[in-house]
């Protein structure tokens, strides 16, 4: 009944209003942007503890984005959050249309523990934003994070308004029993389906992040060297543990070795001979995912890599070749270092390999030939493209983040984290004049009329 | 039962074909829709009439009207809604494409009301087929007449693979459902919204909920009782009272409300005259099981007006109560009738209390000469949409959503909304291979210095 208790605290703390001022959700922002520049150290220890991430990767990954995406919800908010007027028609001329954006109440955002810290605040801030209460489930894999974040909140942010709650399946679970007024889960599609299932129950909106397959074309026509390096960060980035990573390459057999070459080589460059001993490369979170990651290597081509101490959780970043489309590794989202390559004769065959699929989270394609990356986006479908880069378009604020299919529902980032977590209400506001030209619409009728 | 199995992979079959994305193919697909409007007015006019007994010229004003004028506005403006939209770019993506791209979701479902069977049909169809969409119409089993007549019409004018229509009641709607849809929007009640949602969950469907309520109707002191009264008798008796935003009851001053039932009384013999059942702009209530489920409703209660019925016509009079209490049936659920409670309050402090204190309805009324006392009201309660001075108009402004909030659905529709509902919007950025150089501060090996900078 702690679920209960919290939910109902933050609930009655919505409905006191207080949460609604723009003044207050600014001085609420404020205080966030002073708990991630005061607490830097510690949120950059906590990742490192949960992930291995370097202190560098761990601030431009993390922190950066936060702080950036604070500024610019704090600077927008006014102009978000006021009425957006109507065109209007010749029958509302004299009224007041427009649509008002109002909170929603209490919203739920769970994280995930790939990105522990972002992925709980980049929503939160939305959610904030939109003036409404918000219960922060953050990810007990990541638990140095979880604990941190269960910490700091209650220091800097009103603690009845934006409650913390800790635990893993059995409380979350309890959680999700609760009402209410929008979720935001990060995560995979077999829970997504168990949080809308729960929603379902009190008619509660989601948006749902979720994951999948995110292919990567190759075109033959291209900067290889370059494309490569773009991939090998991207993929390799929280040792491949980023739900938009290039999951899998597709390319012509013919430049396969090449990009294996390329690869190897920007490896090098990246992390050096010892890549256990690079500061940069992560750590895969915990030992059942080390296992999930390693089995998906069985009867494969290693092309690199291979290498791993379970101690550690430390699997090398790794390259198959030659990949079956019916083996393991191209079943499930791999989430971590292990970039398959599957051979495609062309692009229509690479489009084809692509739709037979789940839509995922991202899609990428490679080529000098902008009409063919234009090609493969009309005639595929993902919550988001980058061509020739990976990753890139999740940073560009004004894009809206998020699926499609199992890859997910809704989006968020910036202006869309402020238009998620609010209502768009339709207003009409009349005056009781002119009655007269209302006669038309009322009884009795008349084909005359019409 | 595999029949329907059959139907939606015919339409997953065609959608993959791509035909149905071209934006020719959609005008067309629409103009065929328009054709088919205006060539069997006639016909459509009589099914309404027969599922509801609404006249020709209210059937007009309230279903077709609207669909030609979503039709035209479609057409129009689809062009420009599913171009892609360059979006503001950082210093980061400066030569780069950075856009949003509209693009169809694949099979998508539409379950209609029966209530207004017709437009609630034909308004959500346009939007999903201007996304690009199939679409499966799923007609309401209860206004049968309309029903059976979109399902004779749609294939005589739309591609039939792409736009099947499937007719049936609550087991082959349940059967419908267990199949996979790329978007859902169903029109009706809350319990069955949440079954719909559930069955969507299955497959990670987005859904559109338009569901129901009951929709407050605040009276103030400071106003204008005479024109207030007609507007609301107006939007409340339409169509019988089965109008998803009707005015549900009244709240109001204890010392204006016999004033309020006589301006509704005259108001009433303004529109139906002497002899309600014999005018011909008064509908009917759709079968006898909602005809029960109304006169029930009134157990109990101080009838000020109206109460007359026949079973056998499914005809219930217009009717007002009176100091209706909070605790009753009357007031428990969505009324869905020509019943009107009228429930007193002291200020508008107690009526907003009183809004909070239930589920969030579908749309709110306030009328007052008080533009304050209005906006007071629309900051401290919520509902999916609201119309101050009037009632219904709301929903037919083009630019606005038309959706609830909490128990009165999620999502929208209406013109643009629905070609974004039935869209996916798909983020894109396209970059170069040259400019490498530029990338150096994020690769590793990562250093101090690197962020700093």
């Amino acid at each position: 009944e702690r679920m209960e208790k919290v939910v109902g605290r933050a609930r009655a703390a919505f409905n006191s209003g207080r949460s609604r001022s723009l003044q207050f959700r600014i001085q609420q922002l404020k205080a966030l942007e002073r708990m991630v520049q005061e607490k830097e150290k510690e949120i950059l220890a906590a990742l490192h503890a949960d992930l291995h991430k370097g202190g560098p990767n761990a601030y431009s990954h993390e922190i950066l984005g936060v702080l950036g995406e604070l500024a610019l919800v704090m600077e927008k908010l006014p102009s978000w959050a006021a009425p957006q007027p109507v065109k209007k028609n010749l029958m509302t001329m004299r009224d007041e249309a427009y649509i008002n954006f109002e909170p929603l109440g209490v919203v739920l955002i769970i994280g995930a523990w790939n990105y522990p810290f972002v992925l709980v605040m980049q929503p939160l801030i939305g959610a904030i934003a939109a003036g409404n209460a918000v219960v922060v489930k953050p990810s007990e894999v990541s638990e140095n994070t979880a604990k941190l974040v269960a910490d700091l909140l209650p220091q800097y942010l009103d603690p009845e308004l934006y409650p913390v709650v800790t635990g893993g399946v059995p409380e979350t679970t309890e959680l999700l029993t609760q009402r209410f007024d929008h979720i935001l889960y990060t995560g995979n599609t077999a829970v997504g389906k168990i949080v809308m299932a729960a929603a379902a129950k009190h008619l509660t909106p989601v948006t749902l992040e979720l994951g999948g397959k995110s292919p990567c074309y190759i075109d033959k026509d291209c900067d290889l060297a370059v494309a490569c390096r773009r991939i090998t960060w991207g993929k390799y980035m929280n040792c491949g543990q980023t739900c938009i990573a290039p999951d899998y390459i597709l390319c012509d057999p013919s430049i396969q070795s090449q990009v294996v070459e390329n690869i190897k080589a920007t490896l090098q460059e990246f992390y050096g001979e010892d890549v256990k001993s690079s500061p940069d490369y992560e750590r895969i979170v915990n030992k059942r995912h080390f296992r999930r990651v390693m089995g998906l290597l069985e009867g494969q081509k290693i092309a690199h890599g291979g290498e791993s101490d379970e101690a550690s959780c430390f699997i090398a970043p790794t390259i198959l070749t030659d990949v079956s489309p019916d083996s393991k590794v191209m079943e499930e989202e791999i989430f971590g270092p292990v970039l398959p390559i599957v051979t495609v004769k062309s692009v229509e065959e690479a489009i084809d390999f692509i739709n037979s699929r789940e839509k995922p989270l991202a899609l990428y394609v490679f080529s000098n030939n902008k009409k063919l990356i234009k090609r493969v986006i009309s005639e595929t479908s993902s919550g988001g493209v980058t061509g020739n880069d990976v990753i890139m378009h999740f940073f560009l604020s004004t894009l809206p983040f998020g699926g499609v299919g199992h890859s997910g529902m809704g989006a968020y980032h910036g202006k869309h984290s402020f238009e998620t977590f609010s209502h768009r209400r339709a207003c009409l506001i009349k005056d009781l004049k002119m009655e007269s030209t209302n006669k038309i619409r009322y009884p009795p009728v008349s084909q005359k009329k019409v």
